[in-house]
């Protein structure tokens, strides 16, 4: 199997999720274009690991892929706590950060 | 006797650090004015017994002994030393004399005169550092040393001047006086820059530059002369830079006894003295010195003879006088010169703290026109001032004929005619302004005189008799054979005058002239002033003149004041805040310009954060790629 195709797949994955980042504005979204992205860059380590047939990659996969779990849990939560406070969860709702104070 | 040299300079310094904190700590004013006294005026008598005990072991000795002291080595380069040293020689012996045992009695004085004034104790401290300043200067072993004295004066001068300073007029006086001062010890530095070039590696004490003199090209000590001469004008008061001495007279009066009669304003006669040697090498310097002093002393004495105020009188007076002292030591005559500072100290505190004592009982009047008849109100301060006036006036046998005298017949016989001529015009009007003073407050009757007179404590009157003593009695150190003395003052302080031989007739004749113009002033003074004088009025082309001072003040302000507060002006309003201004406030408005671009990227949306994180990345990237060229 020719691993070029495996990371073309990764590729396409990759900037479907950054489109996605970059043009939605619901963070459930935004959030799904995230996960897709990691598990592109997944695929990625796992194609290298069998390429060089060696299994440095995979294992870091895998490890990734328990992080993602954690970070799944933590990242739903405060979308949560943030639709509780603010009843939506329209990303151009959130610019505290803003040079301007106070800006919504 | 090195320890007493010491404690002699060292004393008035520590007390006056003394009185200075304690005035500084005590803000709840609970000191009482009697430690001050006790204090200010302990420390002076102490020196001055000091000074005598110093004068007595030198006069014992033969007269090139000196008194060196070594106080610690100032400041060390490599092979070159300067130490805080102290050399009494009989020149500077005399010196530290007569301004101590003055010096005291201006403090006693001043006790009295000042006494329930607020700053009673912030006085006495600039008091006593007066006295150390100008010891240190009279006392010093090197110029370097001398220096300091000599600026510290300067700023002692400034503080006391400008002692009454909740009024503006007294503060413009004390900056006037201040800066003058700095015009001419700018001069004395250069002078002293020259010479510390000029003598290289062997050394910077007087007896150095005195060994090492031949050694200098007569250039060199020209520059030299003129510029240390630049800072006499300025200290002593000379045209150019008198300007600051009539302003002077803001201060209290105490003040300008002091700076007329002990320190400061001798302290340019007593350097060109202390530089005789150099002096010597340079006639032709010594002649402008001569010129300057004879035209500074008819000038004063001019405008003098048309002045209202008593302490304005006073002030042009010792501005004349020291135009003698000038001509003394431009001419070589160094030793008259000395004299007459001696002499001239002595009636001219007398003068002036009878002039306070005046002005104290008439409740702080200073216009001569406005008293009249205090002769019977104030008989004491009116014998002893009329003692002094004859000193002054150069009557014999009074201690000022002999010192003028002195200074006159050096003039005649070292064949300066002209110098002799304007000197003697200029003792006939000393004798007619101090007679006109004299008359005008003591004798006339003046019809507008209900001022009721206070009384006087005795610290304001016994010092004026101590000091009558001396202007009576002075002048009989310095007489020569012709009158019967054996010029001791002369042969003690043994400098290195330019002697003539002089015949004892011709000697009489000039004494004669000069007691015979003298006479003629007071004569003159009293046909015009005796009885009842006015006021002169400015209706005379010439008397607008003099009265005006020759506008001399009015000249300076129009060239120098006006037109360095223009150039203020032009960097204060243009190149400040035009150029310097306006190029910082650009460059803020393009800072903030800028940055107000760069603020609207900063939006608070995720999706734009994240283009920037996106470009950032690839930008990386892209630059890894090309750094570690991968194909």
């Amino acid at each position: 199997m020719n691993p070029d195709n495996f990371l073309y797949l990764s590729i396409i994955l990759f900037a479907i999720g950054l489109i996605g980042i970059i043009s939605r504005k619901n963070l459930f979204v935004i959030y799904m274009s995230i996960e897709l992205m990691l598990s592109s860059v997944n695929l990625v380590l796992a194609t290298f690991s069998r390429v060089h047939s060696e299994h440095d990659g995979a294992v870091i996969a895998l490890l990734m892929i328990a992080v993602i779990a954690a970070e799944a849990a933590i990242f739903l939560a405060l979308i949560v706590y943030l639709y509780k406070n603010t009843k939506t969860i329209d990303s151009e709702a959130f610019t505290q950060l803003s040079h301007k104070r106070g800006a919504k | 006797m090195s320890t007493l040299l010491l404690l002699v300079v060292f004393l008035p310094f520590l007390s006056a650090l003394v009185l200075g904190l304690t005035y500084l700590f005590d803000t709840h004013k609970r000191v009482n004015e009697k430690f001050y006294t006790i204090l200010g005026v302990a420390v002076p008598i102490l020196v001055t017994i000091l000074s005598f005990v110093i004068v007595l072991d030198l006069m014992s000795h033969s007269s090139t002994t000196v008194v060196t002291a070594v106080a610690f080595n100032w400041l060390s380069i490599d092979s070159f030393h300067i130490d805080l040293a102290f050399v009494a020689d009989p020149l500077s012996a005399v010196m530290i004399s007569f301004i101590t045992f003055i010096g005291t009695l201006i403090h006693i004085y001043a006790a009295a005169y000042m006494s329930s004034d607020q700053g009673f104790g912030k006085f006495f401290s600039y008091f006593n550092l007066f006295l150390g300043s100008m010891l240190l200067l009279v006392l010093a072993s090197n110029p370097i040393i001398m220096f300091i004295g000599w600026e510290l004066v300067g700023l002692v001068s400034y503080l006391l001047i400008g002692f009454y300073n909740k009024e503006y007029e007294n503060v413009t006086a004390a900056n006037k006086a201040f800066i003058v001062n700095r015009v001419g010890d700018f001069g004395f530095i250069i002078g002293l820059g020259i010479l510390f070039v000029a003598m290289g590696d062997n050394g910077f004490t007087f007896a150095d530059i005195k060994e090492n003199i031949y050694a200098i090209d007569n250039h060199t000590l020209t520059l030299v002369g003129i510029f240390l001469f630049i800072g006499a004008m300025g200290k002593s008061a000379q045209i150019p830079l008198y300007v600051w001495l009539p302003d002077a007279m803001a201060g209290p009066t105490p003040v300008s006894a002091l700076i007329h009669a002990a320190t400061m304003v001798t302290a340019g006669v007593y350097m060109v003295a202390r530089f005789s040697f150099l002096y010597n090498e340079i006639p032709q310097v010594g002649e402008f010195i001569a010129i300057i002093g004879v035209s500074s002393a008819l000038f004063a004495a001019i405008i003098a003879s048309y002045q209202s105020d008593i302490k304005k009188i006073l002030a042009y007076s010792t501005m004349s006088q020291l135009g003698y002292m000038f001509v003394a030591v431009g001419l070589g005559a160094y030793s008259a010169g000395i004299f007459h500072v001696f002499t001239h100290a002595f009636f001219k505190a007398l003068l002036f703290m009878g002039a306070g004592a005046v002005i104290i009982a008439l409740h702080h009047e200073q216009n001569i026109f406005k008293m009249g008849s205090l002769k019977k109100a104030l008989p004491l301060v009116y014998i002893t001032m009329f003692i002094a006036t004859l000193a002054i006036s150069g009557i014999p046998p009074f201690a000022g004929f002999f010192s003028k005298d002195a200074i006159l017949n050096h003039a005649f016989m070292s064949e300066h005619y002209t110098i002799w001529v304007l000197g003697v015009i200029t003792a006939f009007l000393t004798a007619f302004y101090m007679f006109r003073m004299l008359f005008i407050v003591f004798v006339a009757d003046m019809k507008n005189n209900h001022i009721e007179h206070k009384a006087l404590s005795k610290a304001l009157t016994y010092p004026l008799i101590v000091l009558a003593i001396g202007a009576t009695f002075a002048g009989f150190l310095g007489a020569n054979e012709a009158y019967g003395g054996s010029d001791l003052f002369k042969s003690f302080i043994s400098l290195n005058d330019i002697n003539y031989s002089i015949s004892h007739s011709t000697e009489y004749m000039l004494g004669f002239v000069n007691v015979l113009v003298s006479l003629l002033g007071v004569t003159l003074a009293y046909k015009y002033f005796r009885t009842s004088p006015q006021e002169p009025l400015p209706n005379k082309r010439v008397r607008t003149l003099i009265i005006n001072k020759f506008y001399v003040d009015e000249l300076y302000d129009r060239l120098f004041v006006q037109n360095l507060r223009s150039l203020s002006n032009f960097f204060n309003k243009t190149v400040d805040e035009k150029l310097i201004d306006g190029f910082i406030n650009n460059v803020v408005h393009l800072n903030l310009y800028v940055a107000s671009k760069f603020t609207s990227l900063q939006n608070g949306k995720i999706q734009h954060y994240s283009i920037y994180l996106l470009s950032g990345v690839s930008m990386m990237s892209l630059l890894l790629i090309y750094i570690l060229e991968v194909r």
